[in-house]
């Protein structure tokens, strides 16, 4: 197997006085998508930021050195009120990376970005557009791996159906590597390769049907799984 | 107009242009109030220049930049914000320069002075606006994605908190070309006016800025010469503060248009 393009040995992150992720080890080959998943705080979205180098944490976090990485938060707490219109912003990320003008076409024309949206300011942008806006941003540089936190959190389903698709193309077409934080499991079985489960007990990792059992669900969320039918049958 | 008039006026309208520049960003990154009392910091500095007939541009600039470097450093110590922190760091200085400036030389300190202008003091008006004017040419793409995205920003490699100490700095500086003539109470209002006006009126950062330096410079102009020819008042920065006030009025009306 080819060198790991990311590799994290005992990685331990500490907020404040908790201990959010202790001794965590794994690995991630290139054009895998890694689902992490878990219950509320524990440490699925500061371990995104860990991995892009925002946090400080102990043990160690190794990148392949071709990596390129993309972030598409959970929120962004921006003013909406902001003087920019989405242009600008994906115009100042294309400035300080020093890429040109084509490439900023290119990652706008992949998410679908209109010229119109992009000559909106950024606090007239529905949900979904937001939430395009981010993808585009993301995709500047053109990485190899990209980070979603929940991507579809504040989506309705429709839009969430569009993310996810893109999310698919991105990663089957371009062979882009996908961490994915997602609480949707119906989502982490159909776009997953590995899942990593992080809880307050050991963390456990594997592809999606060896992980997402009823019994390793009933330790990971401290409640039994239900399942639900839905109307058509699917 | 004199010769010292020109030179005043040209002084005046380069802090203009830095104010009306420097207020767009501090508009987006909510600390005009805040930036507001930064001026304040430099009380103290005048005051003992005063005290001890030294320049006052050498003892405002020595306490509001040290204000400056306090207020970052206490902000990243405490998680404070940056109004919190500035009015912390603001109380105190206030305090002290109204404690050891003179009190025939106070009002001066808090209000300006219509003042000669050498050419020397011209040139480094005019060196200190090109390094605000270059400076936010250079740092207007990392301060827009640390503005809307701390973590965005960083995690595409800018490092927010140098972008965020530069502009701190650069505010600072701008305060300094005006403090003289505006003094320490007024001279940011020439930073939150025009920017504040210019918001009124558009949602494009270009536009944004340019409308802001617009308001500021004409303000400055309008000032400076209804005080020299109408009011011949001894303190010019209340007639150019009411001048930019009233074209904040003007923007709300035309916004409400």
């Amino acid at each position: 197997m080819s060198d790991p393009l990311l590799s994290v040995a005992n990685l331990g992150i500490v907020l404040g006085d908790r201990a959010v992720i202790q001794g965590l080890s794994f690995e991630l080959q290139a054009a895998q998508s890694l689902a992490v998943i878990g219950p509320n705080g524990a440490g699925k979205t500061v371990l995104l930021k860990a991995l892009l180098g925002l946090i400080p944490h102990s043990g160690t976090i190794r990148w392949r050195p071709d990596a390129r990485l993309g972030y598409v938060p959970q929120k962004v707490e921006a003013d909406r009120q902001l003087p920019l219109r989405l242009r600008d912003l994906l115009a100042a990320k294309a400035t300080v990376l020093k890429l040109s003008r084509a490439s900023l076409d290119r990652a706008s024309a992949e998410v679908g970005l209109t010229k119109d949206v992009l000559g909106t300011s950024i606090g007239h942008l529905s949900g979904g557009q937001f939430q395009k806006a981010l993808i585009a941003f993301a995709l500047l540089g053109e990485p190899n791996v990209i980070l979603f936190d929940e991507p579809t959190a504040s989506l309705d389903e429709l839009a969430e159906e569009r993310v996810y698709d893109m999310l698919h193309t991105l990663q089957h077409d371009r062979r882009i590597t996908v961490i994915l934080v997602s609480h949707d499991l119906s989502v982490v079985y159909r776009y997953a390769d590995m899942v990593l489960c992080l809880s307050k007990g050991t963390p456990c990792m594997g592809p999606p049907r060896e992980v997402l059992t009823p019994e390793t669900l009933e330790a990971l969320y401290a409640a039994p799984p239900k399942y639900y039918r839905h109307a058509e049958g699917r | 107009m004199h010769e010292e008039q020109i030179l005043f006026l040209a002084l005046a309208l380069l802090f203009g242009l830095a104010a009306g520049l420097v207020g767009c960003f501090a508009l987006m990154k909510r600390m005009l109030l805040a930036g507001d009392v930064i001026s304040h910091l430099a009380l103290p500095g005048l005051g003992a220049a005063f005290l001890f007939k030294v320049s006052p541009l050498v003892g405002g600039a020595t306490t509001l930049f040290l204000g400056t470097l306090l207020v970052w450093r206490l902000q990243k110590k405490t998680g404070l914000t940056t109004d919190a922190t500035i009015g912390v760091v603001f109380a105190a200085a206030l305090a002290i320069g109204a404690a050891v400036t003179p009190r025939e030389d106070l009002i001066d300190a808090l209000f300006g002075e219509l003042q000669r202008v050498s050419v020397l003091g011209f040139l480094l008006g005019l060196a200190a606006t090109l390094v605000v004017a270059l400076s936010l040419f250079l740092l207007k793409d990392g301060l827009a994605l640390a503005i809307f995205s701390p973590d965005l920003a960083a995690a595409t490699g800018v490092n927010v908190d140098r972008v965020n100490l530069s502009f701190l700095l650069v505010f600072s500086l701008t305060v300094l070309v005006g403090l003289r003539f505006m003094g320490t109470l007024l001279a940011s209002a020439l930073i939150i006016l025009p920017a504040a006006a210019a918001r009124q009126l558009t949602d494009k950062l270009s536009t944004f800025l340019v409308f802001s330096v617009a308001v500021s410079l004409v303000s400055v102009l309008a000032g400076f010469l209804l005080n020299t020819f109408v009011l011949k008042l001894a303190l010019l920065g209340p007639t150019i503060v009411l001048f930019s006030a009233f074209f904040f009025a003007l923007s709300m009306l035309a916004r409400k248009a």
